[in-house]
């Protein structure tokens, strides 16, 4: 057995590898050979920490002690105090106050329970945290009935933004009789501002391909497609790494366990449209086609990708099915509300102390979530508004601070969860300036197949600009709401139908900031 | 391929090596590596715990260390804590009194008096 008595995790992400990782790990090993330390102390890459420093960011075990913009300048000192002295290097250290424990973030942890912990790129490492025990299961134990039945008892939603039920989704096609059937895994994520699936990808490939595994034993797909962002590529080789470990160790392949049942995974890149989020527009792009949304019904789980029934799951929702067939929907459901079951992944940013991600129990009231899991505001600011839900969600004003997260609450006040992103606003901050900006990214992603949204989406951008710059009036911010509401009862799919939320909101709660910019 | 069996044995094995990464451990040993504990060996000392742990496949013991606390001259130092059980302070450690160390008190749990300088806190 190898013995290391100190581990130092380096999280490897699109922010490290700008900031030179690779040559860091490296001076890092000499650094510790310099002091006959490398066969003491053990230098893991891995995915996200937990936490959000700048630059290239470490936690050593056992510790726990967290480091952030290390540079390769400051090894010498780094190695010399902490691992060979044993005195953690203060000035390198996360937030050293002590007053904010970004571990806090790992306490309710389903689908990010490994991550920051273990090597993304290891199989080894994977199956030590008692990976692919929830795929033997389902595939040997488990009728596929039984893995639908379970995942509809545990009440999981999907975590993509509508959050409509796994189980019921798969159930609609697990008992159709085709040739073929698919498995589609939306890893597009293009909600303005969030970033959660990309970490789920980076830190624990493993557990989505898991997840992607039990799905398609369910409704008994051989094959499965990850639509993925082309900007994702990190995640897009470590998901590739992954596949392939699992072919090699007949995880994935023909026959597998010798159960007769056959599975492959491919990935497939996206280009960066917004509408490629929607699962229909999703299948058509990864036919080849334009990605223009199509009409339901058939919705994809009868007809889908190649007119084959099709099953089109988030990444997070996937993630969390390891989870459920291992530990049963009895251990899932002790998580969240009764409505709404589980944990959801965070990514919260803006005017917030320590922005970053966060798993928490549905449910959370925000005030929770930004006092507690983001540090509170930035230091000397107020808070104003958030921004939930990304591009397509809603701003929510300070009176809501004790709205509940999940999907049932929020659509008690017309909000979405949508993907799980938290835009916090100081007080400083134009509510006129957020729509504008919100109005200009829809006009930008309109994929134009249908006409309310082509043509609605660019007469709100011109209204916005117009009452931005101070030359609007309040009829034309009245117009801006009936414009949206035409959109949202007239356009072909939810990109055209989503701006009237943004607005809705931002004109019940900060009307005074339109009529104080028309009156100029 | 490999098979369930397989897959078994590189799940034991691969969960006892990422154990550290927990916090379930028995009983840690806290090395002083100040300046003059490294002068009096406290590396030798540290690598001997460090070799014996391995061979002898010890999973749930931590090997950390600590800067000075004032034992100048009776250094290296070494500390061990176990919960529930007042800290042992062992004085001028050698890689030979660490072979001791680790088959009395760490395997068998008897303290070896002859070389402890301290007990409590």
């Amino acid at each position: 057995m190898k013995y290391f008595r100190s581990h130092i995790l380096i999280g490897i992400n699109e922010t490290s590898l700008n900031s030179g990782v690779n040559a860091f790990i490296q001076a890092l090993r000499q650094e510790l050979a310099k002091n006959d330390l490398q066969e003491e102390i053990n230098v893991l890459e891995t995915g996200p920490l937990g936490f959000f420093g700048k630059g290239i960011c470490l936690t050593v075990y056992p510790e726990n002690t967290n480091y952030e913009n290390v540079k390769i300048d400051d090894l010498p000192e780094l190695v010399s105090d902490h691992f060979l002295k044993g005195r953690p290097l203060k000035r390198l250290m996360l937030d050293a106050s002590g007053k904010f424990d970004p571990k806090f973030n790992y306490e309710h942890r389903i689908v990010l329970r490994n991550s920051g912990i273990i090597d993304p790129e290891s199989i080894e490492e994977y199956l030590g945290t008692g990976g692919y025990e929830a795929w033997e299961k389902a595939l040997l134990q488990m009728q596929p009935m039984e893995i639908v039945e379970e995942v509809k008892a545990s009440g999981l939603r999907g975590r993509g933004g509508a959050g409509f039920p796994a189980g019921l989704k798969w159930s609609f096609t697990a008992p159709l009789e085709a040739e073929q059937k698919y498995v589609v895994v939306n890893a597009d994520e293009g909600e303005p501002g969030t970033f959660k699936d990309r970490l789920i990808m980076e830190g624990d490939p493993h557990q989505l391909l898991e997840g992607i595994m039990i799905c398609a034993r369910a409704i008994g797909a051989t094959k499965a497609w990850i639509y993925i962002r082309g900007e994702y590529k990190l995640c897009i080789n470590r998901l590739n790494l992954a596949i392939k470990q699992c072919h090699e160790f007949g995880i994935l392949g023909t026959n597998i366990f010798d159960s007769g049942f056959d599975l492959d995974i491919e990935i497939k890149v996206g280009a960066g449209a917004y509408v490629c989020g929607e699962e229909t527009a999703l299948i058509e792009s990864l036919e080849g086609n334009r990605g223009n949304p199509r009409w339901k019904p058939p919705f994809p789980g009868i007809k889908g990708l190649w007119q084959c029934p099709t099953v089109v799951n988030n990444v997070e929702t996937l993630a969390n099915v390891p989870y459920i067939i291992k530990n049963g929907s009895g251990e899932f459901k002790k998580y969240g509300t009764p409505e709404c079951t589980g944990t959801k992944v965070f990514t919260i940013l803006g005017d917030v102390a320590h922005p970053g991600l966060c798993e928490i129990d549905m449910g959370t009231t925000l005030r929770t979530i930004i006092n507690e899991y983001a540090g509170g505001m930035k230091k000397g600011f107020k808070f104003k508004a958030a921004l939930v839900g990304g591009a397509a969600g809603v701003i929510l004003p300070d009176k809501m601070l004790d709205v509940k997260m999940d999907f049932a609450s929020l659509n008690q006040y017309a909000a979405v969860l949508g993907s799980g992103a938290i835009l916090v606003m100081n007080e400083h901050q134009s509510i006129v300036d957020m729509l504008w900006s919100i109005l200009r990214f829809f006009r930008h992603e309109s994929c134009g197949k249908c006409s309310p949204c082509r043509i609605g989406t660019q007469h709100l951008y011109a209204l916005i600009s117009k009452i931005r710059k101070g030359e609007g009036t309040i009829e034309e911010v009245e117009l801006m709401l009936t414009t949206a509401e035409t959109m949202q009862q007239t356009s072909f799919c939810a990109l055209g139908q989503s701006p009237i939320m943004a607005i809705r909101s931002a004109l019940e709660n900060f009307k005074d900031e339109f009529i104080e910019i028309t009156k100029k | 391929m490999k098979t369930l069996t397989d897959l078994k044995k590189i799940r034991e094995k691969a969960q006892e090596e990422m154990k550290l990464r927990g916090s379930n451990t028995r009983i840690k040993i806290v090395v002083g590596m100040g300046t003059s504990g490294i002068a009096m060996g406290a590396r030798e000392v540290m690598k001997t715990f460090l070799e014996e742990i391995a061979s002898r496949n010890l999973t749930d013991v931590l090997v950390t260390q600590t800067g000075e606390k004032g034992l100048s001259s009776m250094e290296p130092v070494v500390d061990v804590v176990e919960d529930d059980k007042p800290k042992v302070t062992y004085g001028n450690m050698t890689p030979d009194k660490v072979k001791k160390v680790i088959v009395e008190h760490i395997v068998n749990g008897r303290i070896v008096s002859d070389y402890v300088v301290a007990t409590g806190n």
